[in-house]
């Protein structure tokens, strides 16, 4: 059964990892590398006259992107794990796992590790002001747990008692809000800021659904010649 | 008969609890320990995952 998770997993998060990345370096990358202009000083929001938005930015680099790549699939390989886990565990309960209702897991996957904690706490650029990384990743593990618990009593709770427990699990963490720091000293321009996080959520949301549909697709076909 | 049937549930669930924990294991290594080293390289992917940085 291991085994059989395993090899899901890998296949399935390795090759949405080379996707993801390869989505991450043509629409996020460039945000982020003109964002840290701003970061580093080079260009100045309210600068006279006003700073060009479309600056000259650095292509393709080897080390820097070739470590993104990397770690967006060792990235993917943990959430293919994660994901195969609950899929195998649910299979084993008597639920139908395959490519297109893999879709779905991915996307509930999207909304427990990407979704819900950007609700509250949105992808930042670089440069941003923020409160204490220790609160955050606290609050933004707690959020994770707290929507990974509600969703799957949405997907496998019968009647309400359930149904109510999945929709002050999946409120809680947003009305207890998430760390935010005290005052806002952030030298990026929010046009930029505001199309990172839409960029850094839609190639989530396009990267956790090609999961889904793998990791679901290598499940059955495991399952098959099992 | 209780303790066998007690361990025949840890060996169903155990490969599991354990694809869920490596699962994790990767991504508090890859997205949120902060040594230098490790915060450097994965820096973009932290930005682009949204996990928190800095």
């Amino acid at each position: 059964m291991f085994q059989k998770i395993l090899t899901s997993a890998l296949f399935a998060g390795f090759c949405t990892g080379l996707i993801a990345a390869a989505l991450q370096i043509v629409f996020v990358q460039p945000v982020l590398l003109h964002a840290e202009l701003y970061e580093g000083g080079e260009l100045a929001h309210f600068a006279t006259p006003p700073a060009s938005a479309h600056p000259e930015l650095p292509g393709f680099e080897p080390v820097r992107d070739g470590l993104s790549i990397l770690f967006s699939a060792l990235i993917y390989v943990g959430y293919g794990l994660m994901l195969v886990a609950c899929m195998g565990f649910a299979a084993m309960r008597g639920a139908v796992i395959d490519a297109r209702r893999g879709i779905v897991w991915g996307i509930a996957g999207f909304v427990a590790l990407h979704f819900a904690p950007a609700f509250s706490l949105p992808p930042e650029v670089p440069g941003v002001a923020a409160a204490d990384l220790v609160a955050r990743q606290v609050w933004w593990w707690g959020t994770v747990a707290a929507s990974a618990t509600g969703l799957a009593l949405i997907g496998f709770g019968r009647g309400w008692p359930a149904w109510g427990a999945a929709i002050l699990l999946l409120l809680a963490p947003h009305v207890i809000g998430a760390p935010h720091p005290d005052s806002f000293a952030g030298p990026v321009p929010p046009e930029i800021a505001a199309q990172f996080a839409a960029r850094a959520l839609g190639t989530g949301l396009a990267a956790w659904s090609i999961l889904g549909l793998l990791a679901g697709y290598f499940w059955q076909r495991e399952s098959a010649t099992a | 008969m209780s303790t066998l049937a007690q361990s025949n549930v840890v060996s169903t669930i155990l490969p599991f609890v354990a694809a869920m924990l490596i699962g994790l294991g990767i991504i508090t290594l890859a997205g949120h320990v902060q040594a230098a080293a490790l915060h450097d390289a994965a820096h973009d992917v932290r930005h682009a995952t949204g996990f928190p940085c800095h």
